[in-house]
């Protein structure tokens, strides 16, 4: 049996609950994992340790760790890391790493895997369209998608290590420009409701937005719409040339379903689909689908979510 | 300085292709093949920066015969070299050794900078870029939403988590670009006709072992059929199936 390494997912310093579902998946590999928490805090070491399944916890500290800076990362995650079967989140800068940590021991990386069964994992090919299932021969980076692996419970509390490693920075971060749009990344949400050209005009997004408020979901949209609309922008689309998502809950309005969409969403646990072309690929792919116009759907969607959720 | 400025650029299924799995390995025989959609900006990326401080551009690709039409389709675009790295011995490359056999022509040609997409359409995987950087032990960018030339590097604009970071790189380094920051420029007649007549120059590669064996490739899962409902009428029906057998909301 490999060792197995978890590299703990950090937002601004804080610890994200992804990790939790890296130690799964680390445990099903066979082993309680060594956790590294790359630019630590006490509160994430002290979250880290609590955490089921984990066999001890690096805090690795120093400065390059105050910005994603991906060489210096990896030169001070590799230094701290023991070798074996490393796990990463599949986050943008989770498989970043996890390519530079793979490249610099030599061994192979595979990203965005949605199970592991015994020594075989899958990964999605083709953006999902078909499912790749291999088995390692040796040491490997491999990163896992998130909300596929049921996250590790409470523990008995793991010994943290606290090591100083850090490296020469390659990038200098000159200023951070705050989003325009402000909203929920779709990349990131557990809820999201997008728009496709059906919306007809690019204002009319504003009711997603509000069902999107009501929900605390992220705002998507197909590639028609934004390669129609100025409006739109690249952030929000979702499909193979866009970001893939995999939330609980996919609401798909006025989106017909085109095959490099649903590549990106097809995942989701629930899909509703509102559309008013029953005949819509969209609607063979969703849990619910509901024939109608988003003018009449909409107003009674965002009344019934409001009653619900106050 | 004229820097030596590479792109990556592979061959990929349409993204609007349907894939089919026959046997235990998908069936690409009847798909249309394209340039990976994120490569288009790359080398438009790596025409920018020729345009911007001259220099060489060299388009790199990995793979057999068939993907000259790539390296073509990029000399159509105004790229002045073609190379394809490829052994017929290869099959189903692995990260390690794909990135092996690119970081290898990087070093051939002497690149200052490499331009490649942020992930290609048909792994979705997103290594090579950082991965071919770690190997030269140079920096990276990865998923560029912005795009700057100055005397002595570059200036890129990053995703991050509390925002944009507007973030300077010296040379030489590795750019993974996304969409979003340029509009590629279409190949004219005399682009394509000098495309038709030039040369690829294939070149070989030192790569490891494969660290990763292939078992099969599957269909995805596929859900239990739903249920549709004609008419505005059964929202109020559906955010209850949420709500009560979903548990989703």
């Amino acid at each position: 049996m490999s060792e197995t390494v978890v590299i703990a997912e950090t937002k601004q310093g804080m610890l994200h609950s992804v990790t939790a579902e890296l130690v799964s998946a680390a445990n099903a590999l066979g082993s309680a994992p060594t956790v590294i928490i790359p630019g630590t805090s006490d509160s994430a070491a002290a979250a880290v340790a609590e955490l089921a399944g984990v066999g001890r916890v690096i805090a690795c500290v120093g400065d390059c760790f105050s910005t994603y800076d991906a060489a210096s990362w990896a030169k001070a995650v590799d230094t701290c890391a023991p070798a074996g079967i490393v796990v990463c989140a599949a986050s943008q800068n989770g498989k970043d790493l996890a390519s530079r940590l793979a490249a610099r021991r030599s061994i192979s990386v595979v990203q965005d895997v949605v199970a592991i069964d015994g020594s075989t994992l899958t990964q999605p090919i083709f953006s999902g369209k078909a499912m790749q299932n291999i088995v390692l021969s040796g040491d490997a980076v491999i990163s896992i998608r998130a909300n596929t692996f049921a996250a590790v419970g409470e523990g008995d509390g793991a010994e943290v290590t606290v090591m100083n490693q850090s490296a020469d920075i390659a990038t200098a971060v000159r200023e951070m420009i705050a989003k325009a749009n402000e909203r929920l990344d779709v990349a990131e949400a557990d809820i999201i409701i997008s728009g496709g050209r059906g919306m007809q005009d690019p204002v009319n997004f504003v009711d997603l937005e509000r069902i999107a408020d009501a929900l605390g979901a992220a705002v998507g949209a197909s590639r028609a719409a934004v390669d129609t609309w100025e409006e739109i922008p690249h952030s929000m689309q979702v499909g193979q040339t866009g970001k893939t998502v995999n939330p609980s809950l996919y609401i798909a309005v006025g989106i017909s379903g085109a095959i490099q969409h649903l590549a990106g969403m097809r995942t989701s646990k629930y899909i509703v689909a509102i559309n008013k072309d029953a005949e819509a690929p969209i609607f063979k792919h969703a849990d619910y689908g509901i024939v109608s116009t988003w003018e009449e759907a909409l107003p009674i969607l965002e009344s019934e979510l409001k009653a619900l959720l106050g | 300085m004229m820097p030596n400025i590479a792109v990556l650029v592979k061959r990929v299924p349409d993204t609007n292709a349907q894939i089919l799995v026959s046997g235990d390995r998908v069936d690409l025989s009847n798909v249309k093949w394209v340039m990976s959609p994120y490569d288009e900006y790359a080398l438009e990326a790596a025409m920018m920066h020729k345009e911007a401080q001259g220099g060489v551009v060299t388009a790199i690709t990995l793979g057999a015969p068939e993907c000259d039409k790539v390296l073509k389709d990029a000399k159509a675009i105004g790229v002045d070299r073609i190379i394809r790295v490829w052994d017929d011995s290869w099959s189903e490359l692995d990260s390690n050794q794909t990135q092996m056999a690119l970081t290898s022509a990087v070093k051939e040609i002497s690149a200052e900078v490499v331009y490649c997409g942020k992930s290609a359409a048909d792994t979705g995987a997103g290594s090579t870029g950082p991965g071919v950087a770690e190997r030269l032990d140079w920096a990276s960018a990865s998923n560029i939403i912005g795009l700057e030339f100055e005397d002595s590097g570059i200036e890129v604009i990053v995703p991050a988590a509390s925002g944009n970071a507007r973030t300077g790189i010296s040379l030489p380094a590795v750019v993974s670009c996304d969409k979003g920051f340029c509009k590629p420029r279409k190949p004219n007649v005399k682009g394509i006709m000098m495309a038709k007549r030039a040369q690829v120059e294939v070149l070989a590669a030192e790569i490891p072992a494969s660290g990763i064996n292939i078992v099969s490739h599957t269909p995805p899962p596929q859900k239990a059929p739903g249920q549709t409902f004609d008419g505005a009428t059964n929202v109020p029906a559906v955010v209850a199936a949420l709500r009560n057998d979903a548990n989703v909301i």
